[in-house]
């Protein structure tokens, strides 16, 4: 029980491995039905254990950052295994555990062809995916960074639509090209460490002492930026996305969307942002505006695509517009709405890609022009579409709307001009989505074909009930989740906000560990 | 006297005289055992390179020179004989099969592979000029002999033809090298070079630079640097599959051993000098090697592209002549070794009699075929992509880092560019293995590797041991680090 509780977060990433490791030796390929149920209980069992660390965590503690972990692994280099949550992170980790068995669920029936193989990457995808959530060691969060590339390759390439070849290659290549600049920069900044204190060290609040010179500060924010701007997609290094959803089976889809686009937005909030906190400030403007421009591009280009799957996929650029933009401002309401946002939209875009996946398996298309009327025959599926969709709007009562109002709040502090604009944004959603549901689901049903469809199967319901309860939970009562990272982010403004007058007599002082920089206690680990 | 040092010198040697008894012998047995398979000289072979091995662990971290100066052992040529003969082992695990499966006269090919082993370990272990040269020739006569074993296909003694005429020029460019050099800092012996380096004048003796010159179009010559490429990646297509991958990781791991020798510690003092030139064809290597490997469509021929850009990134590591990057060069050729082994053995795998089979679009569909097959050509493209959770990553990552440490951060940019450029014709094989359809084979079956009893054996020896190491080290590098740390230890003023 000890160990448990002394190395749950460790268990919580490996034990996804561990399941594919034994689904690789123990159970033959023709078991199809033994995979899937392996599958699902060890998902199920990792967010059963992960809802532990929900209760556990202290968000009254002064030491944000818990459940830390440290291992010794390549201690010269200053490379060890440490891991550990805070309030926002632990979010974000939850939401993954939480979408694990549901992708399982999800694709239960639609996933018939290697099926030992597919489950086998799902798994690892969901190690990779919680160890870079956890990862406080710069080297042991690019490892796991750049693993979430191989399977989640697979998955678009082996399972996925008729273009999914080129969908995948684009998806592998596009980031990590973003991804290798940074780990450039990751090296000048370990090195940099190096210079000022002395010593070798990957270890992330190591790193968030140093202080660079303005030049190298924003090229390596830069090179950071890119590679986080590309995963989330920030307008203009999008372009991978639509691809890489519309080819992806419906499972991939739920997962690029649920939790690997909130990756990118992770990034700049634990990294980006707080490691280069003048640079930050510098190029406020520029990551605003690309928001922005990506909030109404990717409304604008959403309402006119035939595509369900294409519209999903627009529309995620616009809501991660929206977490881009809370965080560019970088004031207590804007961080935590980017936050709840980066969980709601896991939960609404994933719901959504579940429901076009549904809709798909039953017509083999996804052309709104071949749907109308669906409401008719499958009253349970519109009505759960009608929820999302709702929600995704942002329709207050549902979880958008706090998201998106925590962070209009923020930018209208900030920048006014930039709130007006953003919130064209949300009449834009409702324009896009409202108008998909109409010519989707009400109206005379003109399509032959679409009148015997079946309605939802109680495992299809299973999927979607526990999303929709938490749409309404966090969108009644949102403290619940708020209340988690009051400390956290303000842990991270304080962080951003040391913006000192450049002492780069340190960089040229080789001297054994200088004057210690402003440290925060309260992060340092017990 | 002399007697005495001459047989203290032996214990110098004791490997390469392993070795070269193993080679009598297997020559021997070659004659009067009249076994078609020849499985006594597979044996003997492996039982030399096997004692080889032995004696260089029992060897480690003495050191001694021989010879009057002419060889020494340390660390140094220790790590890199274990880079040898550990190749020369899986290439002999890899080759049993094959070399049935083509029919190549065995005798000849397992000597002359242990010929060449005798030869790289005199290389790594050279301290002087002619010992260079000796263990040169030894090395590279064999590897041209065994390029053109293939004697039913015109491709493969086209390929030994041009190797041997390319590689004949590459060794008269380093002998002048070597004499330029004697005429103008008096000496051979390398140490003794330094010293006269280090006295200063010989850098600007216009002589000795154009010597310098000399030697390293030999030197780039044999690891391949662009623009010395050329024969690359006609001999690595036209060569018999299992030499191929030999040449392109134990030939390679010898042609560096003697630049990091000559170069990079024998010329410490002009690291100025000779590091802008170091840049100048590291980035024309990677660049040249990668993109070209993006429109091969022979996989042989791709991985020659692509061994050519590895070559590359060891040369990053070693652009700016410190200690983190001579050990990152270890590291780096270390685990290429293990993947590009690796990935060969899979080409070997999936080829068909006449070393046939070797388009890339002939794979399609091969992963479900094979699934186990298609599982390690994974690990090892992604691996040689330098993708973590692979030891390739781990490689990169010191080498790129002991660039930047060194503040060379352009040189690094370039280099992951670079990666992500070969990134794509690594997936390329996978995406057809993984993601197209399989296509009816046209042409009759022919005999495939699997036909042939036990040949799959040693091949998954290799396979596995390949596989696994490339993993363990991409997740625990630590063991390799610190032996790659013990074999430079006292070699460079450390930074």
């Amino acid at each position: 029980m000890e160990f448990l509780n002394e190395h749950l977060l460790s268990i919580l990433i490996f034990l996804p491995l561990a399941g594919a490791f034994f689904l690789f030796l123990f159970v033959g390929k023709t078991a199809e039905e033994a995979i899937r149920k392996i599958t699902f209980v060890v998902m199920l069992a990792g967010f059963a254990l992960s809802l532990k660390l929900y209760f556990d965590y202290d968000a009254s503690s002064g030491q944000t950052m818990q459940f830390l972990e440290t291992a010794p692994w390549l201690p010269e280099y200053g490379i060890e295994y440490k891991i550990g949550l805070d309030g926002m992170s632990l979010l974000l980790f939850l939401l993954t555990t939480f979408l694990g068995p549901i992708v399982i669920l999800s694709s239960w029936r639609s996933v018939e062809t290697r099926v030992k193989e597919y489950h086998i990457c799902m798994l690892l995808l969901q190690t990779a995916m919680l160890g870079a959530f956890a990862a406080l060691n710069l080297f042991l969060f690019y490892i796991f960074w750049e693993a979430m590339l191989i399977p989640m390759y697979f998955i678009i390439g082996v399972w996925g639509g008729p273009r999914r070849i080129y969908a995948a290659v684009k998806f592998f290549l596009y980031t990590l090209m973003g991804s290798l600049l940074m780990l450039v920069a990751i090296l000048y900044l370990y090195f940099q460490h190096h210079a000022q204190f002395g010593t070798y060290s990957f270890d992330l609040f190591d790193l968030y002492k140093v202080q660079l010179a303005l030049w190298p500060e924003r090229l390596v924010f830069l090179a950071f930026g890119l590679s986080f701007a590309i995963k989330v997609p920030m307008f203009p290094f999008h372009t991978w996305l639509p691809d890489a959803h519309v080819e992806a089976p419906t499972a991939g889809s739920v997962i690029l969307a649920g939790v690997l686009l909130k990756m990118g937005t992770y990034g700049f909030l634990r990294f980006s942002m707080p490691l280069f906190p003048q640079a930050a400030e510098t190029y406020y403007p520029l990551i605003a505006v690309l928001a922005l421009i990506g909030i109404v591009y990717g409304a604008l280009v959403s309402m006119v695509q035939p595509d369900l799957k294409k519209l999903v996929a627009y529309s995620s650029v616009s809501h991660l517009g929206f977490v881009m933009l809370g965080l560019s401002v970088r004031n207590v309401p804007g961080v935590e709405g980017s936050v709840i946002q980066m969980v709601n939209h896991g939960l609404s875009t994933g719901a959504l890609f579940l429901l076009v996946g549904m809709i798909y398996d039953r017509r083999h298309t996804r052309l709104i022009a071949d749907f109308g009327g669906l409401s008719k025959v499958m009253p349970v599926y519109a009505a759960f579409f009608m929820v999302i969709t709702l929600s995704s709007v942002g329709l207050p009562g549902l979880n958008g709307f706090v998201g998106e109002f925590l962070i209009l709040l923020g930018t209208f502090k900030r920048n006014p001009a930039f709130a007006a604009v953003a919130a064209s944004g949300v009449i834009f959603a409702a324009v896009y989505l409202l108008w998909m549901f109409k010519r989707a689901m009400f109206g005379p049903l003109t399509n032959e074909k679409n009148r015997s469809l079946a309605d939802l199967s109680a495992r299809e319901i299973a999927t979607l009930v526990p999303i929709v309860v938490l749409v309404v939970w966090i969108g009644v009562y949102p403290q619940t989740f708020l209340r988690k990272m009051d400390r956290s982010v303000e842990a991270f403004l304080a962080r951003t906000e040391r913006i000192e007058p450049m002492a780069f007599e340190l960089a040229s002082e080789v001297a054994a560990p200088a004057e210690e920089a402003p440290t925060q206690p309260d992060e340092r680990g017990p | 006297m002399v007697t005495q040092d001459l047989v203290a010198s032996l214990g110098v040697i004791q490997p390469e005289l392993i070795l070269a008894g193993a080679a009598v012998l297997c020559i021997l047995a070659d004659l009067f055992w009249k076994d078609p398979d020849k499985s006594l000289c597979w044996l003997l072979a492996a039982l030399g390179i096997v004692g080889a091995l032995a004696a260089t662990i029992l060897l480690w971290g003495i050191r001694q020179t021989g010879f009057y100066d002419l060889v020494r052992m340390d660390n140094f040529s220790n790590f890199f004989s274990l880079i040898f003969l550990a190749s020369g082992l899986l290439t002999l695990f890899l080759s049993d099969g094959f070399v049935r499966r083509e029919r190549i006269a065995a005798g000849e090919y397992y000597s002359l592979l242990l010929v060449c082993l005798c030869g790289m370990l005199f290389m790594a272990s050279a301290n002087d000029l002619m010992t260079v040269f000796v263990g040169l020739e030894l090395m590279s006569i064999p590897v041209y002999i065994l390029s053109g074993l293939l004697k039913s296909e015109p491709k493969s003694p086209e390929a030994a033809l041009k190797y041997l005429l390319l590689g004949a020029f590459a060794s008269a460019f380093l002998l002048f090298g070597i004499a330029l050099t004697y005429g103008a800092a008096g000496t051979t012996n390398l140490p003794a070079l330094l010293e006269k380096v280090s006295g200063g004048g010989l850098g600007a003796s216009p002589m000795f630079l154009a010597g310098a010159g000399f030697l390293l179009v030999g030197l780039g010559f044999k690891v391949s640097l662009v623009p010395f490429h050329m024969w690359t990646p006609d001999v690595y297509e036209g060569a018999p599959t299992s030499v191929t991958a030999f040449m392109s990781v134990a030939v390679k791991a010898a042609g560096f051993s003697i630049l990091i020798r000559i170069v990079v510690l024998s010329l410490q003092p002009l690291v100025a000098d000779w590091s802008r030139i170091f840049w100048c064809l590291a980035v024309a290597t990677m660049v040249l090697g990668n993109v070209v490997a993006l429109v091969q469509e022979n996989i042989k021929r791709m991985l020659a592209y692509s061994s050519i850009a590895h070559a590359g990134y060891v040369l990053v590591a070693l652009t700016p002549g410190t200690e983190t990057g001579v050990k990152a060069a270890l590291i780096y050729l270390f685990i290429y070794f293990l993947m590009n082994l690796g990935a060969f053995g899979v080409v070997i795998a999936l080829g068909r009699k006449g070393d046939r089979g070797v388009q890339i679009e002939e794979y399609a569909g091969l992963a479900r075929k094979h699934p186990v097959y298609g599982l390690v050509m994974a690990v090892f493209m992604f691996s040689l992509a330098g993708v973590p959770p692979t030891g390739g990553f781990i490689g990169k990552f010191y080498a790129f880092s002991a660039a930047v440490q060194a503040g060379y951060i352009w040189l690094a940019v370039i280099g992951v560019l670079m990666s992500a450029v070969s990134a794509y014709f690594y997936l390329r094989v996978l995406v057809v293995m993984y993601m197209h359809e399989p296509v009816a084979q046209a042409e009759a079956p022919e005999l495939r590797f699997a036909d042939l009893p036990g040949a799959a054996f040693g091949l998954s020896i290799s396979l596995l041991v390949c596989t696994v190491a490339v993993l363990a080290l991409g997740v625990w590098p630590g063991p390799l680090t610190q032996i790659a740390q013990k074999a430079i230890n006292g070699l460079l003023p450390s930074l």
